[in-house]
């Protein structure tokens, strides 16, 4: 690995984006990610900062147990964000559905649909717990990073049907 | 020529998935439509298969911002079905909760709608203010968000040390004093982001039969606390608070008053908490087949909650929901006139919609 990856592995690691993506959470979840990035709680001073869009962002937060209205947009979304990237389900919901089991209108949990890297339990968990699990997604990252050669990779929905991390492609438009 | 802007379902201005269509001509807002529905978990028809235990959990679960009032509201409907009054301390701590969820939820609003403004500190002020709320929710429930308090015939936990819990909320009333209702009231930045703009008239306001802070701010003084009291509230001195214009500066003044007022409902119901059991403590519940509602003034306006029961039925028969944001949806569609483009995610945002709430 020569030092401009290292260099960009350590950014990933310090620097980690988040997309946040409710898939018909209760906003339990959602106001817990927005308190951790709070004063009190400060994600900021790990460098993670909420981006509003998948294209900017290193790591995808998924709340809520995906219901069948989302699970077409949670792949697009996590077609969009750039390689490589982790996802984080925050909440019981996307772990497992929680008490919403059983309902016809949901198509969760989540890991059917994308590769789940941390799962944040709790219902909701705590803004401490979401920073942890934001931290430990961003170790992931740079982890995976080195394992991809620092291209930047715009994969498509469709190739979430085959694989878990998008092919080292050229750069598509 | 008149062309369709989509904002949504997945946009950073919005906090929950929903698509708001606008027709727009140059930089004005013709006309706009509302797709709702990505929230759809099915919560009503899954209530008919939880027993009234259950029931109660996953009501809790509509929403994560007012998971107290749908508990309550339920427990309510459920009480009138099985013939259970709540202890006078249990009425108190209902009203308690309800009102630092008030409080939470109204500076909550405060901290999106001045994100949204571009008004980043006011933000960040909101969120720490906001987590002193918490932290009292937190030592009377033990949890932040999804507190389950609520049961049939009274509450789950006490508060044990009331004084305690009056010096928080002593403090908090300072806070908001000194720091949120100056930048709501005062702000040039806060005035000239929100004065004039996303006006509801009060005939529309009535037409469109909206509740809570959105009527109040549009001159429609109704509210449940006053109109049908439940929980303690009958015995809590309060002021019902309203304003004329109808723009968003009127729904957040609204909103910043209420905060006041809440303070104000809390600090007396702490001093009165009555001794006693905080709730009946009845082991056999017979429910009375039959339909029972129960209404109570959320946050955002007001829950109807409509409870069918079957002989000899563990399970209810029908939930059904009436949520406030399902009234003041289509009434964005008339603050939205004739407004420029920039300011619609905040026009939108003045109603405090919860979208979780609405689709369940």
């Amino acid at each position: 690995m020569n030092l401009w990856n290292r260099f960009l592995c350590s950014c990933r690691r310090r620097s980690p984006w988040i997309f946040h993506m409710n898939s018909g959470s209760c906003n339990g979840c959602d106001i817990e990610l927005v308190a951790s990035l709070s004063p009190r709680y400060d994600a900021e001073q790990l460098g993670v900062r909420l981006e509003g869009s998948p294209r900017h962002a290193d790591i995808l937060c998924v709340t809520g147990p995906v219901t069948r209205n989302s699970v077409g947009a949670i792949k697009t979304v996590y077609g969009q964000v750039c390689s490589p990237k982790a996802v984080v389900a925050i909440g019981s919901c996307p772990a497992t559905t929680n008490v919403f089991v059983d309902s016809r209108t949901l198509a969760g949990p989540l890991n059917q649909h994308v590769p789940v890297d941390v799962f944040v339990p709790g219902c909701p968990p705590r803004p401490d717990a979401i920073i942890q699990g934001i931290a430990k997604a961003a170790e992931i990252l740079a982890e995976r990073g080195k394992a991809q050669p620092a291209v930047a990779i715009v994969a498509h929905a469709d190739e979430l049907e085959t694989n878990e991390a998008p092919k080292t492609s050229e750069v598509q438009p | 020529m008149s062309y369709k802007i989509p904002m949504g379902p997945y946009h950073p201005a919005l906090e929950e998935p929903y698509k708001l269509d606008m027709i727009c001509d140059g930089e004005t807002v013709c006309d706009a439509k509302l797709h709702i529905g990505f929230n759809f978990r099915g919560i009503e028809h899954l209530a008919e298969t939880r027993n009234y235990v259950q029931v109660i959990a996953l009501m809790e679960r509509v929403c994560g911002i007012c998971s107290f009032i749908h508990t309550l509201t339920l427990c309510q409907a459920m009480e009138k079905l099985t013939g259970q009054t709540p202890p006078p301390r249990a009425q108190y701590i209902r009203t308690i909760m309800c009102e630092l969820e008030r409080l939470h939820s109204h500076v909550l609003w405060a901290g999106i709608a001045s994100k949204l403004m571009g008004f980043k500190t006011m933000f960040m002020t909101c969120f720490e203010i906001r987590e002193k709320v918490m932290d009292v929710l937190q030592a009377i429930s033990g949890n932040r968000v999804n507190y389950s308090m609520n049961r049939i015939g009274g509450v789950n936990r006490d508060i044990e040390d009331p004084p305690a819990v009056l010096a928080m909320v002593e403090a908090l009333e300072k806070e908001m004093a000194d720091k949120i209702i100056p930048i709501f009231t005062t702000s040039a930045t806060a005035r000239s982001r929100c004065a004039g703009i996303g006006v509801l008239s009060h005939e529309k306001a009535v037409s469109c039969g909206v509740v809570g802070p959105n009527a109040r701010a549009s001159g429609v003084a109704q509210d449940l606390r006053r109109a049908a009291p439940y929980a303690a509230y009958k015995e809590m001195e309060f002021a019902v608070q309203a304003q004329q214009e109808g723009d968003v500066r009127a729904r957040l003044l609204v909103r910043a008053l209420e905060i006041m007022e809440s303070c104000k409902i809390l600090r007396q119901a702490i001093a009165k908490l009555p001794p006693g059991e905080i709730h009946t403590g009845d082991p056999k519940l017979v429910f009375t087949p039959g339909t029972a509602t129960s209404r109570v003034e959320a946050p955002r306006g007001e829950v109807m909650y409509s409870v069918t029961w079957k002989e000899n039925s563990r399970n209810p028969a029908r939930v059904h929901v009436r949520t406030p944001t399902y009234v003041n949806m289509p009434a964005v569609r008339w603050m939205v006139l004739g407004a420029r483009l920039a300011d619609t995610p905040l026009i939108q945002a003045s109603i405090d919609p919860c979208y979780s709430c609405t689709d369940r």
